[in-house]
């Protein structure tokens, strides 16, 4: 029964601790003692800061909030993988029966130069609301929608649309590839809008002004090894980069026009 | 002195009382609308959508949220769906009956002329979603798929899977980015209000934090949107995200806004049971499981046996049981106190004995695993991650939590709150839900109050008043900086030797034991007691490491809790205060002879509205709210 495993472990822990965004950081080990397998890794974190704070040091900070998954704010990367080992979940959800005994577990922050430090774990995601800014809308001001049953939209691609609006901007793809690219998020949001009919108007001017805004955040290039998708806890799917790609190159192509 | 307060609703007949109002109000010219700002807290459905509309509509507008940015706010995790009456299924919705079951549902402590509003914009918004490319759920023809929820009788509610929330919110943060795009918002993210300032008497601009810096700002405008969610998290544990807090209400409350109904708060019956003393939060199971999901427990106490060796005869599924008419699908105020009672009967499950089964095992055998899937995926993986157990297989365990508050800041009809200029919009008010709000009512009412009431009510204010421009070197302004900063010192200087979390648990723990699903005279006395004593404590022993001049997570939550440690007190004395039972709110000592809420509309057929009187003290007066029942006849409300 889950809840009743009574198991306790100990572990190691490789902390990255940074003051803030101008100093510079360093690991910091730890040892965590005690620890239910029923726990949350952050609820792991939770108990080791308790002890820091007890003990009179400074606890890790970290950035967290809904728990279960969807707000896109916890972040770290566990022992070289965002957000953790686990497949399709959030640092939030991976629980410490993953882990065993004696285990060492290095935690740092979601690094790419577009993601500057805060503090410890903490990062800035705002070149996501950025690139959003650059066109990941459909515009239509409030007060002038026609009935919502007046256009029919099939469920094959309302169910592909909803797939690629999962995401939760956590930035994990970012983490996880080795050029920092951010396409796969900017990706999923071109093609959830490309998806829909309602999205059409816009289509071209979004995908083009969206990328370049990605470039202009300093993400990196793709270069096509699905890390990002491995790490994606909402496993976007590749193929959302592929659309864009497709987008932005039709769009490139009238602008050339 | 005690107040009898005006809801400043329209009067004549119900269906026409909108529509008069816009054409009443005054309205501000297009032209002059870029000479106002508008300050809006939090980024939630309400937020965000009154935010987008705003700048729309010609307003500058200020946006701020405590997260990293606008799309994290709790809005997010909503899971289940979206009410509105638009009647596709052909099931005999309209606007009036989804009024009606709003008033029925909230156990007659509602203000029906807003509840009625609600009902009636609440097709715009969804025709607003879709337009903005909001994916939910369809049918194969093409056309927008319903489902059920507790407390009606028809299937009214769009979803997007168990991630509605989530959807219908990056709609509305959409709109804000175009906006912010368009220059007419300025976003400030991690930004933590601490105080707001009044000009006059009128509501002229907010202090903040910025949590990254510990920065001190001060920002000026014409009005101030709160829209700053709930107060669960008084309880420590909840459903709701780690970082909601009252604090942005709590400090207007302060400031002269009367907080109402404080006591109603909605304990949801489908969550994830406790598992150890290091739990951070509980995670709710969608209400809209028990659309195919069947509550029981084992007929004989102490049946330690694995549910799967319950024989069918051996299970009661009590709601089905004791409500033949809504069974499963009864409001979340009953399916709650009803779990309670079989767990006090010794008729729990699992290890701790403090659980009921959600069983979805005639749905699977019906309807298949996949169409089960389909509806419900993201829900059972949640869970499975959770317990590591697989619901497919073993009836999930469930038990009620601390999930959402109807009480808030009061407001009247045009959602401004006892101070002109301050407006409070979705959880944050406390209008529209009575004592019990019905379940994928709070995306409704965010995305009414944001989209379709407060840019109509917001230019009335506006138009009816001489705002005079503030600079934020005025000495309102300094004077509430520098008072915000003396609390950051105080906290920090402290340095007693008790964490903030310990404190937090502590009254947490005394809200859930005394001023949770069930309350009584003695138990409240005792939770008034303990928590002033608590609050003494903690503002003697906590510790708060760190500095200001960082990001401080402690240094926040400090904070908070300071907060929720006095709204603790003030919920409790309105439990006490309110003699009788209604919705959420059950006091033992008024009950009828089968355990269900019993009303007093004789002496309790209002609205409390709580004002501060001394600060120092910490001590309220009651202003009231008389509650009229037009349209909805007050009677025993019957689920059976």
């Amino acid at each position: 029964m889950g809840g009743s495993d009574n198991t306790k472990i100990n572990l190691k822990l490789k902390v990255w601790r940074q003051k803030g965004p101008n100093d510079a950081g360093m690991f910091q080990d730890y040892d965590a003692k005690d620890i239910s397998v029923n726990m949350s890794f952050l609820e792991m974190l939770d108990v080791m800061n308790e002890d820091l704070i007890s003990s009179g040091q400074e606890p890790i900070e970290f950035d967290h909030d809904c728990r279960e998954g969807i707000c896109g704010t916890c972040s770290l990367v566990i022992n070289g993988e965002p957000h953790g080992p686990d497949r399709g979940v959030t640092t939030c959800q991976l629980h410490m029966r993953r882990f065993q005994n004696g285990d060492t577990v290095v935690i740092e922050p979601f690094r790419a130069k577009a993601f500057p430090i805060v503090k410890d774990l903490v990062v800035d995601r705002s070149a996501f609301d950025r690139i959003i800014q650059a066109g990941g809308y459909i515009s239509t001001n409030t007060g002038n929608a026609v009935d919502a049953n007046a256009m029919p939209i099939g469920k094959d691609i309302a169910d592909e649309a909803f797939k690629s609006a999962a995401c939760i901007g956590c930035g994990a793809c970012v983490a996880a590839c080795k050029n920092a690219s951010a396409s796969l998020f900017t990706s999923a949001k071109i093609s959830h809008l490309a998806y829909v009919p309602q999205g059409q108007a816009e289509k071209s001017e979004r995908a083009f002004n969206m990328v370049v805004q990605m470039d202009e955040e300093a993400f990196g290039a793709c270069t096509n090894t699905g890390a990002c998708s491995a790490a994606c806890p909402k496993e976007i799917s590749l193929e959302n980069i592929a659309i864009m790609n497709r987008e932005f190159a039709k769009a490139s192509g009238k602008r050339r026009k | 002195m005690s107040k009898i307060l005006s809801s400043n609703e329209p009067t004549g007949p119900i269906e026409s009382r909108w529509e008069n109002h816009k054409f009443n109000m005054k309205l501000v010219n297009p032209a002059n609308k870029t000479k106002f700002t508008v300050i809006v807290v939090g980024t939630g459905l309400a937020g965000a959508s009154s935010a987008a509309t705003l700048a729309e509509l010609g307003y500058n507008v200020k946006s701020f949220c405590i997260q990293d940015t606008p799309r994290r706010a709790h809005s997010i995790a909503a899971q289940g769906g979206i009410n509105a009456a638009k009647n596709y299924p052909n099931d005999g919705d309209s606007v009036f009956r989804l009024f009606y079951d709003t008033v029925k549902g909230g156990d007659f402590r509602a203000r029906e002329s807003n509840v009625y509003r609600l009902a009636q914009v609440s097709n715009n918004i969804i025709d607003q979603c879709v337009a903005q490319g909001v994916p939910f759920a369809r049918e194969y023809g093409g056309t927008l798929a319903n489902r059920s929820f507790g407390g009606a009788q028809v299937s009214r509610t769009f979803y997007a899977k168990g991630q509605t929330g989530q959807q219908l919110l990056l709609g509305a943060y959409a709109g804000m980015m175009k906006q912010i795009a368009n220059k007419k918002i300025q976003q400030f993210s991690r930004r933590e209000m601490l105080d707001l300032v009044t000009v006059d008497g009128i509501a002229r601009g907010i202090t903040v934090r910025n949590l990254e810096t510990g920065e001190i700002e001060s920002h000026a405008g014409d009005a101030v949107l709160l829209c700053t969610g709930g107060y669960g998290n008084v309880f420590y544990l909840s459903t709701n995200a780690m970082n909601s807090n009252v604090t942005a209400s709590w400090r207007c409350h302060k400031k002269g806004a009367y907080f109402a109904n404080p006591c109603f708060t909605q304990i949801h019956p489908t969550c994830i049971p406790v598992s150890g003393g290091y739990q951070s939060k509980l995670t709710l199971m969608s209400e809209s499981l028990r659309n195919d999901g069947r509550v029981w427990v084992p007929k004989e106490k102490g049946d330690k046996r694995h549910p799967n060796e319950i024989t069918e005869a051996e299970r009661d599924y009590y709601l089905e049981r004791i409500y033949p008419s809504f069974g499963n699908l009864v409001p979340r105020d009953v399916a709650s106190r009803q779990a309670k009672f079989r767990v006090d009967e010794g008729r729990g499950v699992g290890s701790t004995g403090v659980a009921v089964y959600l069983d979805f095992k005639s749905a699977i055998e019906k309807k298949g695993e996949s169409a089960v899937r389909d509806k419900y995926g993201n829900l059972f993986q949640m869970y499975e991650k959770i317990t590591g157990e697989n619901p497919y297989k073993v009836p999930m365990r469930i038990f009620p939590a601390v999930h959402y508050t109807m009480g808030g800041l009061w407001v009247d009809y045009n959602l401004q709150s006892s101070i002109p200029g301050l407006h409070v919009l979705g959880e944050a008010n406390f209008s529209d839900h009575g004592a019990n709000r019905l379940g994928a009512s709070a995306l409704m009412q965010g995305l009414a109050d944001g989209y379709f009431v407060i840019p109509y009510t917001l230019g009335n204010f506006i138009a009816n008043h001489d705002l005079k421009p503030v600079s934020t070197e005025s000495d309102e302004f300094k004077e509430s900086k520098k008072q915000c900063e003396d609390r950051l010192n105080t906290l920090l200087n402290i340095k007693g030797d008790k964490t903030v979390d310990s404190f937090h648990r502590k009254l947490g723990n005394i809200m859930w034991e005394n001023v949770g699903m069930s309350r009584n005279e003695k138990s409240l006395k005792s939770a008034i007691a303990d928590i002033q004593s608590l609050r003494e404590e903690f503002w003697q022993g906590v510790r708060v490491t760190g500095e200001n001049g960082f990001k401080n997570a402690e240094l926040e939550k400090a904070g908070r809790v300071a907060d929720f440690l006095e709204l603790g007190e003030l919920m409790a004395k309105d439990a006490l205060n309110r003699e009788e039972s209604c919705g959420g709110h059950f006091r033992e000592e008024h009950q009828t002879s089968e355990n269900e809420a019993q009303r007093n509309d004789e002496d309790y057929c209002y609205v409390s509205a709580w004002e501060m009187n001394d600060q120092k003290k910490i001590d309220w007066i009651e202003n009231k709210e008389e509650l009229k029942f037009e349209y909805v006849k007050l009677a025993y409300r019957s689920y059976k």
